[in-house]
């Protein structure tokens, strides 16, 4: 990164440099706002925030799905993600009206805390140790395969989900209609006018779960 | 694949600065359209009203609107006393950013040579294209949204609450009819979606390839996503009293105010893109005058909205959702099927009415099954609604309770 910088300034500009710079730039300040958005959702206290927070991390993860050129997960990740998932966890944090400040200190369980720092320590373990011995946990370009063939990228994922994957797909979207009708059935059995929220809730969990 | 011919050497300093200058060109086009179309908007509505509209400022009153951002920037910002300081203050950025990006992706029509480098007249073309148009859209939910939440007070929470119901409900007709085009042109590139209705006037457009009615649910989808009339219950003064904006004063209500028509001028710029041709118009003198014919469908297509606005009533809540859920979505998706049906078009040889039938039999299939379907969820609403009158006379329970 720095090398690059500096045969940026050193007015060895060209070509290559400063679209490897320029790469760099992208995922740095995508890393960045993942982090930041992670720490935010993590140590803010007002839910609204913490969501809010999400959003800059959502956005950050697209950010990292142009730079590996996934365009097309990278525009589904926040039509999806940030334009419709997060406006729903934000509809039922205004509508139940939690967001205050709440009691973080009273935890369901004595062991949470060190059992989700456990947790954490070791997936972050798996990940480095995986990093070590297989490239592709890195995401690294070079060695997962560039885009190879005619065709956009999003051509390509077309073409996939469409043909090889037909199955896995159709079954997916059966899985979410499932949810939509047991949902719609859920909140009609609880009795009514005044469940709607509670509807509302349940379709989000479920609809999370699935995609 | 398509692309700008300014990457084809790679990127190098003169096209960085290159795309920066047309970073801010872009941007300056937007900011500067908004300001002509305060007042266009503004003397349309008088002279539909048979008044004259704002006749002071400047030659005609046509600085009227300068002058009245410039007052704007000098009132004093309020802050009210219950507010969420940090995003009472980011939520108009948050309102005018897509509306200021989605512009992004318009081609403006033909290339421009600078200093040895041709490039496209326009900013960017994504290899996800439209899709930017639908990411822009679902994002811009969230300005609206904690603007109402973050002033503390009731009423602009309840404008911003239906304002997001609203803009969610009608994403998904915006979608649906954004895949037609698709559908029809084979690419997601904007670009490519201009060149594939290039030469012809009207009769290639999108909005005869794709048999009219997308074009009008993505038109009233998109005016709904907007908030502007006849959906503009969002900002019904008297029922909310004003709406998610409410509360703001000052710089930061300047910009709720330059969101909504940069929007409005991103978005006619963007149904001029999938559906009126883009720049595609006849040759003056041999010359193509791709940005002028935008300019002047950008006009007209202004000049509809504001038609609109000066003469159809405000809807009620019901009825939005309504519109929106029990009609335009299952139009929109019966249309998705019936264009893949007829796309999916084969040849066979010979002629007569017998081999006409045969060769488009998808098509009029699904034109069979939609007509079917809409029949049954015709009848299924029926039931739905027989059965919850009765459900509501059981439990003796007035139903205005549920309108809202």
């Amino acid at each position: 990164m720095l090398a690059s910088l500096q045969s940026v300034l050193l007015a060895d500009t060209s070509a290559q440099a400063l679209a490897h710079a320029s790469a760099w730039a992208v995922f740095l300040v995508g890393a960045a706002m993942i982090l930041t958005g992670a720490a935010g959702v993590i140590l803010l206290r007002n839910p609204v925030h913490c969501a809010l927070m999400l959003v800059v991390t959502l956005f950050g993860v697209a950010l990292e799905f142009i730079d590996q050129s996934a365009d097309f997960l990278a525009a589904v990740q926040i039509i999806v993600y940030a334009g419709a998932v997060v406006i729903l966890f934000l509809f039922v944090i205004m509508f139940l009206g939690v967001d205050r400040k709440e009691a973080i200190a009273a935890e369901p369980t004595k062991l949470q805390k060190p059992l989700a720092l456990l947790m954490g320590l070791v997936v972050l373990v798996e990940i480095l140790a995986l990093s070590r011995v297989d490239h592709w946990v890195g995401g690294t370009p070079a060695l997962s395969g560039a885009l190879n063939g005619p065709g956009d990228n999003v051509q390509k994922v077309g073409q996939a989900v469409y043909t090889g994957y037909l199955l896995p797909f159709e079954m997916t979207a059966a899985l979410l209609v499932i949810a939509v009708v047991a949902t719609v059935v859920l909140s009609k059995r609880a009795g009514g006018a005044g469940n709607d929220e509670a509807g509302a809730v349940v379709a989000e969990e479920s609809s999370e779960v699935t995609s | 694949m398509t692309g700008d011919p300014l990457f084809v050497h790679g990127l190098n300093l003169a096209v960085w600065v290159i795309i920066v200058v047309k970073v801010v060109a872009v941007f300056a086009i937007v900011l500067l359209s908004v300001l002509f179309m305060i007042m266009y908007e503004r003397k349309v509505i008088a002279r539909l009203g048979v008044r004259y509209g704002p006749n002071r400022a400047g030659p005609n009153g046509w600085l009227q609107s300068l002058a009245d951002g410039t007052k704007l920037l000098f009132k004093e910002a309020f802050t009210p006393k219950g507010a969420d300081k940090v995003v009472y203050k980011i939520a108009p950025y948050l309102m005018l950013l897509p509306a200021l990006i989605a512009f992004a992706i318009v081609p403006l029509g033909g290339q421009i040579t600078i200093a040895h480098h041709t490039t496209e007249l326009q900013l960017a073309d994504p290899q996800w294209g439209i899709l930017f148009l639908l990411m822009t859209s679902g994002v811009a939910v969230y300005g609206v949204m904690l603007a109402g939440w973050a002033s503390g007070s009731k009423y602009p929470l309840l404008g911003s609450v239906r304002a997001s119901a609203q803009m969610v409900s009608y994403e998904a007709v915006l979608g649906l009819t954004t895949a037609t085009v698709v559908l029809v042109t084979g690419s997601l590139h904007t670009s490519s979606i201009v060149a594939a209705q290039h030469g012809g006037f009207l009769y290639h457009w999108n909005v005869i390839h794709t048999a009219v009615i997308p074009f009008i649910l993505f038109s009233v989808a998109i005016t709904a996503e907007m908030t502007r009339a006849p959906f503009d219950l969002v900002e019904a003064e008297e029922e909310i009293s004003g709406g998610y904006n409410l509360e703001y004063s000052s710089v930061d209500f300047a910009w709720f105010y330059l969101a909504e028509y940069a929007a409005l001028i991103t978005n006619s710029a963007i149904i001029i893109t999938l559906w009126l041709g883009g720049p595609d118009g006849p040759r003056i003198a041999g010359h193509s005058i791709g940005p002028v014919w935008f300019i002047i469908k950008e006009l007209v297509v202004l000049y509809i909205f504001v038609w609109i606005r000066a003469t159809l009533p405000r809807l009620r809540y019901d009825q939005l959702m309504d519109l929106g859920w029990k009609k335009m979505i299952p139009a929109a998706l019966a249309m998705l099927m019936i264009i893949a049906g007829f796309q999916a078009t084969s040849t066979s040889s010979g002629s007569g009415i017998g081999h006409y039938l045969a060769d488009r039999k998808w098509g009029f299939i699904a034109i069979v099954a939609s007509v079917a379907l809409y029949l049954l969820l015709t009848r299924a609403i029926e039931v739905g609604k027989t059965s919850s009158e009765i459900e509501g006379t059981q439990r003796s329970e007035s139903m205005t309770g549920r309108q809202l």
